[in-house]
């Protein structure tokens, strides 16, 4: 049932660090951040961890292991052979506060830019009527737990630092798309999910899906269908034309661009 | 033996990326331990490979008809070079002197350019950008498809509307397929071209309606699908193909060179085509 | 701002704030009261011990109950308002039980204005799921990941008005002027830098106490901060006696045990079973609710196609009712292998259906038990969840007896009364969250230039005191004594309790708080879990010993507190509260009883018709 687990952790901060070898006993069902408690119970009474709910449900404990973007409180040590080390570090696209805690502070700026919900007055009878089916895309995106680790995982800005302030990132494309297919909203957001959140930049290598530990269809759902979105606001002269005579999709009816 | 010019973008990459000043000090470009590398190498041998077999075979202008089988690397054969009988859609296009291919394999070959599902798989294997998840990408300077040449990618609709005309196109040859080979009586007939062709006419089917902007054509675009119930079926259709969008990349691209080939053993008179009926 | 910027002002230097009100605890409660202050015109700021976005909130499950009668027409206040009053066995504050039933529906279409996503019913409009307690399907929803859903919209909202958020940044001590609140006295995680708010309204959003019980389903922050800052600024609590045990958490594997498994899989049509395959909540219906429970199973069964003429399964019963069932099945050894009964809704329901209504459910299972829920049972047991006790506070205002404090959801007492109803304590974040963002503003306001002052001595005396685990030498690691009183409380004050037991648990406290002194942290101030769980570890330890010492006075059981030596409930304790206060020295609790606060006439109509 238990046995001993070979760790290595990365401990340090912006001035440097190293990864530090442990081994700590473990047992049957647990996950990664159980091992990381162990260690801090135990050997490292100040080993930084940032976790909330140990139950995949917050999306606090991200971090590295064996290289992969992960959930430490997702992550079961039975995917792992008893004999393997299992390497745990920080996320490597965000400022390193302490061991294996990030700043992640670029993707709350990320947040503040995007222009919220916008709706129309409430029905006379003071509710709002929408379809299931017109939800259902907006709710998949929306059990994102902002984890963060799509984010982390983009090569746009995880090798890139330059490319930062240009690019949202999967998380908020999410966003985009969540608030361009709300059955309600009266925002066309098209332009700006192109021009200052950067889509463009997205060269739909699915990485972030990759690694979503919610199973969100990041990229067939929500950024190459918001590509396609910007396709028709601004590359698809068929459209332009029809919109000119007045050939316009009436679905979309409404919708002032911000 | 790296360049100066390498040696100073790979400088700027470890400035810049992962190992940049305020990053968590690691020092190497991944700490993945699985075979990560395989998919990109495994991509780039089978494109590579691919493309140096569809290149020599639509340049060579040879053996791409064999009664009532036209290879689809030749269909439709438009110009005046083509051989007897491969031609349906007549030669409109006479004073082209090169391979009647290249007329039309710019539309698949735009199409598949331009498919999102291939740049996923070009970019992280050709461009190496990035080579996996979470490893380091070697390029210095990263635009995405922000500007030219892809910001062209964003035609890929255009390529769709001519990929299904292609897939039509196909498809009718699988139906002349059905017909006689040489010396056999008018009629409804089938060998095993007819089979392979229509395998792979069903793959082209299966990845051209799973394209993203079919999907999106189809209904994705709409806020309101409770409001276009036929356009809602018929984007649950394509999502459905959708979700299998890379498979049938991959099996569409192998049953095309497979009947390409096929045609061309027979042409070539390698061995000849075993008759059903 | 968030927690993870740092200020120019170099380290250990002090840095300063003003504000109108500041909300401690960003969960649904801090969040919608944050809102509402702002939306009232005040400077505010949110100040939170995770990151933004990531509290218990997020774990909560079923829905918002609120009585907006989208399935039952039937339905209005003041079925809700009855059906609160009895799960709570009549223990509730009438006037908080009323306000939440009847501004709940306007909540929770609050939420929708602001982009909330819930499930629809097919005429489009919110729908509506059965609960644990509620007479009419009245909880709405998304799947079972309603919470998330919740904070994610409050959260974008609060981004969208532009209120200041301090990230990772725990308060340890409130400020007052004479019997005024002043502010409030921090750190930053992130850097161990020091950060004091001057405010004239303080409004506590911190959520629970669970963290004090070994298996539980709240997470490290759940410490009763709150609770133990009220009592400290000299506010008194009530009905700390009362804890909920979910009756159904996870038992298996070991690292999740009392992880939550949500009611909405009994709402959905999951029954419970005993090794035997039998299904024995039957046996256990109470008198209370008899006129209202199906007694056989197939009428319980017919009950979620027909509701109007059929009552419903037992399942369904209120949480405390459910949770000492299962207790018992498990005490009489008819337990499962891992210590706790099925629940089955893999025999009654298709899996698509299990896959569509309960996602969540299915993933957790599936990854973190390697359990199919749509093929097999799940093992559950009760785990400790939420506590009905907290700040004693005015109906009204969400204000406490110190003038300019406040506290919202968990952290406040009187509305759940002795058990609280699932889906109520998403409606109670938002109800009083609101309710108390507007007070707090109007206290402020109504004060003009004259505002409480900061004293320099207290701001010294903060800080030397959450420096002291720093300073004490070769003294006990906190994690070990965090870990002993978790065991201790599970053990002696739990779902089933008894005054020897307590009497035990209430010494053991006290040696916990000798060792307590004695505690040593390694490290810097830097990012140091140590240090926190030190500063922590202060607050569950005085919460701690307010559960056991109304436990102890409590000679009755009802609701969430369950004396096996006083099995039944009791008609005059059913007429009071207890009440605790930090005694005059500071270092132990006082307690005493107070008459509840009497219904008027008119409402008790509700309760005489059957």
């Amino acid at each position: 049932m238990g046995y001993d687990l070979k760790m290595r952790i990365w401990r340090g901060d912006q001035s440097g660090g190293d990864l530090e070898d442990h081994t700590v006993e473990v047992s049957e069902g647990e996950v990664v951040l159980d091992a990381l408690h162990r260690v801090q119970a135990t050997q490292a009474g100040d080993l930084a961890i940032r976790w909330n709910c140990k139950a995949g449900k917050c999306g606090s404990c991200s971090a590295e292991i064996n290289g992969k973007p992960r959930l430490l409180c997702m992550t079961r040590l039975s995917d792992f052979d008893t004999s393997e080390t299992i390497t745990v570090t920080p996320m490597r696209t965000f400022p390193v506060i302490r061991d294996l805690v990030t700043d992640v502070s670029f993707n709350y700026e990320k947040a503040k830019e995007l222009p919220s919900f916008a709706p129309p007055p409430r029905d006379a009878d003071n509710k709002r009527r929408m379809q299931q089916i017109d939800v259902e895309r907006g709710q998949e995106f929306r059990k994102c737990i902002e984890c963060f680790l799509c984010q982390n995982t983009c090569h746009v800005v995880r090798d890139h630092e330059e490319n930062k302030p240009a690019f949202a990132g999967p998380r908020f494309f999410l966003r985009y798309a969540e608030l361009d297919m709300h059955p309600l909203d009266t925002h066309d957001r098209r332009e700006l999910a192109q021009g200052a959140a950067g889509l463009g930049m997205c060269n739909i290598t699915k990485c972030c899906t990759e690694v979503c530990p919610e199973g969100i269809r990041i990229t067939d759902n929500a950024i190459i269908p918001m590509k396609e979105r910007v396709v028709d606001r601004k590359y698809d002269p068929l459209l332009t034309i029809g919109n000119l005579i007045g050939l316009r999709n009436k679905d979309t009816e409404g919708r002032r661009e911000v | 033996m790296a360049s100066t010019e390498t040696r100073q973008a790979t400088r700027e990459t470890a400035q810049a990326g992962v190992n940049g000043p305020t990053r968590a000090r690691i020092g190497v470009k991944t700490l993945r331990t699985d075979r990560w590398w395989l998919y990109p190498l495994a991509t780039f041998a089978v494109f590579s490979a691919f493309v140096a077999y569809a290149t020599f075979r639509a340049v060579w202008g040879h053996d791409y008809f064999a009664e009532p089988y036209l290879s689809p690397f030749y269909s439709p054969c438009l110009t005046d070079s083509c051989v007897k009988g491969s031609s349906d859609f007549g030669q409109p296009f006479s004073w082209w002197g090169l391979s009647p291919a290249l007329i039309i394999l710019i539309f698949p070959l735009g199409f598949r350019m331009s498919c999102y599902y291939y740049r996923k798989a070009y970019y992280r294997s050709f461009w190496l950008s990035p080579p996996a998840c979470a490893v380091a990408e070697p390029h210095a300077r990263y635009t995405g498809e922000t500007r030219f040449p892809l910001i062209f990618q964003n035609v890929h609709r255009w390529f769709w509307y001519a990929a299904v005309v292609v897939s039509l196109i196909l498809t009718y040859d699988v139906v002349l397929a059905f017909g006689p080979a040489e010396g056999e009586s008018s009629g409804i007939h089938m060998g095993l071209g007819t089979l392979l062709m229509l395998i792979n006419v069903v793959f082209i089917w299966a990845y051209t309606l799973g394209c993203h902007s079919c999907r999106h054509i189809m209904g994705g675009r709409l806020r309101h699908f409770s409001k276009h119930p036929i356009r809602y079926k018929a984007w649950t259709l394509a999502s459905k193909l959708n979700a299998r969008h890379a498979n049938y990349a991959w099996y569409s691209l192998f049953s095309i060179a497979i009947v390409d080939v096929y045609i061309f053993l027979l042409a070539a008179n390698v061995f000849n085509d075993p008759r059903f009926f | 701002m968030t927690g993870n910027v740092m200020s120019g002002d170099g380290t250990g230097g002090m840095e300063r704030h003003t504000y109108d009100v500041v909300v401690i605890g960003a969960g649904g409660a801090g969040l919608r009261a944050a809102i509402a202050a702002h939306d009232a015109g005040a400077r505010t700021a949110l100040v939170c011990k995770s990151l933004l976005g990531k509290a218990h909130t997020v774990m909560a499950e079923g829905g918002i109950a609120a009585a907006m009668g989208n399935r039952w027409p039937e339905d209005n206040w003041e079925v809700h308002f009855r059906d609160t009053m009895r799960g709570g066995k009549m223990l509730n504050n009438w006037r908080m039980a009323q306000l939440h039933a009847q501004e709940a529906p306007e909540r929770v279409m609050e939420l929708e204005d602001w982009g909330a996503l819930f499930d629809r019913t097919d005429d489009g409009l919110i729908s509506q799921r059965d609960f644990g307690g509620h007479k009419y399907a009245r909880l709405a929803h998304v799947g079972d990941r309603t919470g998330l859903e919740m904070i994610r919209t409050l959260q974008q909202r609060a981004v969208e008005l532009g209120i200041d958020v301090f990230m990772e940044c725990t308060i340890t001590d409130l400020f007052k002027d004479g019997d005024k609140i002043s502010g409030a006295f921090g750190y930053w995680r992130e850097s161990g830098r020091f950060i004091t708010f001057e405010a004239p309204s303080v409004i506590l959003a911190t959520g629970g106490i669970g963290k004090s019980f070994k298996v539980t389903s709240n997470s490290w922050e759940y410490t009763g901060d709150g609770h133990a800052l009220a009592m400290r600024a000299g506010a008194s609590l009530i009905n700390m006696e009362f804890v909920q045990f979910h009756p159904t958490g996870m038992v298996w594997p070991p690292s999740v045990k009392g992880l939550l498994v949500t009611e909405s899989v009994r709402g959905d049509g999951g029954i419970l079973k005993n090794s035997e395959g039998e299904r024995f909540m039957f046996r256990y219906i109470p008198e209370f609710f008899k006129s209202e429970t199906a007694d056989t199973i197939e009428e319980a069964d017919r009950w979620y196609e027909d509701k109007k003429n059929n009552r419903r399964p037992p399942e369904l019963l209120p949480r405390d009712e459910v949770a000492r069932a299962i207790n018992s099945e498990i005490k009489a050894g008819r337990g499962t292998p891992h210590g706790g009964i099925y629940l089955d809704i893999a025999s009654r329901r298709t899996p698509e259906f299990i896959r569509k209504r309960l996602p969540s459910m299915y993933h957790q299972f599936k990854e973190l038990a390697d359990v199919d829920i749509t093929a097999e049972p799940m093992e559950i047991g009760p785990t400790c969840h939420y506590v009905m006790g907290g700040v004693e506070v005015d109906a009204d205002t969400q204000e406490s007896a110190i003038t300019g404090l406040y506290a919202v959801g968990e952290c406040s007492g009187g509305m759940h009364g002795s058990n609280r109803l699932g889906g109520n304590s998403l409606g109670d974040l938002l109800v009083f969250g609101k309710r108390a963002g507007e007070a707090a503003t109007a206290y402020g306001s109504s004060l003009g230039a004259d505002r409480p002052k900061i004293d320099e001595a207290d701001v010294k005396a903060a800080a030397e005191s959450a420096l002291a685990p720093f300073e004490v030498e070769g003294g006990e690691n906190p994690y070990t004594i965090q870990s002993d009183l978790q065991q201790s409380m599970n053990d002696l004050v739990g779902i089933i309790r008894t005054a020897s037991e307590l009497e035990e648990s209430l010494s053991e406290i006290e040696a916990f708080k000798t060792r307590a002194k004695a505690m040593k942290v390694e490290g810097h101030r830097q990012y140091n879990p140590g240090w926190h769980l030190a500063i922590d570890l202060r607050n569950m330890l005085i919460v701690s010993e307010c559960i056991a010492k109304a436990a102890l006075a409590r000679e009755e059981s009802r609701g969430g507190h369950t004396r096996d030596d006083f099995p039944g409930p009791d008609a005059v304790w059913g007429t009071k509260n207890l009440v605790v206060n930090l005694n005059a020295a500071g270092t132990g609790v006082d307690l005493h009883e107070k008459p509840l606060p009497v219904m008027p006439d008119e409402l008790k109509t509700y309760f005489e018709e059957k």
